[in-house]
């Protein structure tokens, strides 16, 4: 009686084996990191504005303080986009021929919204709350990164649970002083220890966050 | 029976990981929900806008804005008020309420301070001088907050001027909430203090240090004297200097 498979049946059914193991988890893991990736969470993602709003410049290089503009950021759930009329401030008078803010002043005369894209968008299940976090001691930073050197605006954070969580779980490796909340390039000082001095901030601000569902889903 | 067993869990594992492939594609409807965030776009509405600006004369519930002085700066008789409306400054003011009232002025003042940075700086710079960067940018230049009429107006004046606007200054009260224009209006007057302030009034510590930085400085105290303001302690155009 002849031989079903030839001998080359051998070699297929021992890399078959292999293959079949590898290529599941290869491909489970795949599947992990791109979910994880920018393609999934748009981290780094620089988004086309209608006007190429720079924070690098208005608050590194004039001053301009985070509040000026978000001015709801310690008192609601929504730090508040400005309104042209803030833009107006003072571009009725600097920059007041730029083509570049022509939407901004176009939108003042025909009283018509700028329509931004959103950077920061978190899925309509999470209930994140900005001045809870203000108010106990997480700087902008924090969350938003180096929003002062961001010419163009970027999210710096994947903002995924995990990311959320990191911090619920161990807040005092990213409280601050409630002070310096606003201020971009603060740090602990070298001659201290931060985890110790964050375990005294969790302990003066009664920092108690939560990780049960209902904190961020409702 | 043992080759069926390894293939089928074989089968499995490609199913599961191809379907976890799969997974990480997808957009949950939950994602976007049938709801709309603050600020959202919404194609309902001509302008695109889905939160919807207050019909001219509506008052929200709790915005009825009974205390003239406190919203305005001005009083009955339409001019600036010289007294803080501190009752309803309590009221406002997070935790104030249990205060008393030389805590109240602190917490008012430190308010006063922030919001001053936030709000004021640009223009009138953190001295007060009105040489912020937006005015060195281009922008007509605000009076100093040190010359004599504004060291002689009463609070409800600067309050006045937030709320309504005052020459190219837009009205701040979109940004800025009364009570936090009382603050500044606070801090305005202690930056005023600070600049203004006779030698003889300081109290007995801070005359003592300020001699001693006299001594330390002479030639630069030889300036201020030239300066011919007096005994009046006058740093704020060094100190906007240095800005």
């Amino acid at each position: 009686m002849a031989q079903i498979f030839s001998r080359g049946a051998n070699a297929f059914a021992r890399s078959s084996l292999v293959i079949g193991l590898l290529l599941p988890a290869g491909l489970f893991l795949t599947a992990l990191k791109l979910d994880r990736s920018p393609l999934q969470t748009d981290q780094g993602v620089v988004l086309a504005q209608p006007v190429p709003f720079s924070h690098d410049h208005h608050t590194a290089v004039l001053g301009i303080h985070c509040g000026y503009c978000h001015t709801s950021v310690e008192k609601s759930a929504f730090a508040g986009l400005p309104p042209t009329e803030t833009c107006m401030n003072c571009h009725k008078q600097i920059w007041k021929d730029s083509p570049t803010l022509e939407p901004v002043r176009a939108s003042f005369r025909n009283n018509e919204p700028i329509q931004w894209n959103r950077v920061h968008d978190l899925p309509d299940y999470v209930y994140f709350n900005h001045s809870i976090h203000i108010a106990k001691g997480v700087g902008c930073e924090t969350c938003h990164g180096p929003v002062n050197e961001m010419p163009l605006m970027y999210q710096a954070k994947s903002l995924q649970m995990q990311w959320c969580l990191d911090c619920h779980r161990a807040p005092e490796k990213f409280v601050r002083p409630k002070d310096e909340v606003y201020n971009m390039d603060w740090e602990w000082g070298s001659d201290v220890d931060p985890l110790e001095e964050g375990k005294k901030l969790v302990e003066a601000y009664d920092i108690r966050p939560q990780d049960t569902c209902s904190t961020c889903h409702r | 029976m043992r080759t069926e067993t390894k293939h089928t869990a074989a089968v499995y594992a490609l199913a599961l990981s191809a379907l976890l492939l799969l997974a990480t594609a997808c957009r949950q409807d939950m994602h976007d929900q049938a709801k709309y965030e603050p600020l959202e776009a919404s194609s309902f509405y001509a302008n695109g806008m889905a939160s919807r600006p207050l019909i001219a004369n509506t008052v929200p519930r709790g915005f009825l804005r009974e205390d003239t002085v406190l919203f305005t700066g001005l009083d009955a008789a339409g001019s600036p008020a010289a007294i803080y409306p501190q009752a309803s400054l309590a009221e406002r003011i997070p935790g104030a309420g249990e205060m008393s009232e030389k805590e109240l002025w602190g917490l008012l003042l430190k308010r006063g301070e922030t919001r001053y940075g936030m709000f004021c700086t640009p223009c009138h710079d953190p001295v007060g001088t009105g040489r912020g960067m937006i005015v060195q940018r281009g922008f007509k230049s605000p009076p100093s907050l040190h010359e004599e009429r504004l060291r002689e107006s009463p609070p409800g004046y600067f309050v006045n001027v937030m709320t309504e606007g005052f020459g190219q200054m837009s009205s701040y009260a979109p940004l800025v909430s009364p009570e936090d224009r009382w603050a500044i209006a606070a801090y305005i007057q202690a930056l005023q203090l600070s600049q203004h302030v006779r030698l003889a009034e300081l109290p007995a510590e801070l005359v003592h240090s300020f001699g001693e930085a006299q001594n330390e400085a002479p030639a630069d105290a030889a300036e201020h004297g030239s300066e011919g303001h007096g005994e009046e302690v006058s740093h704020g155009a060094d100190q906007s200097g240095e800005i």
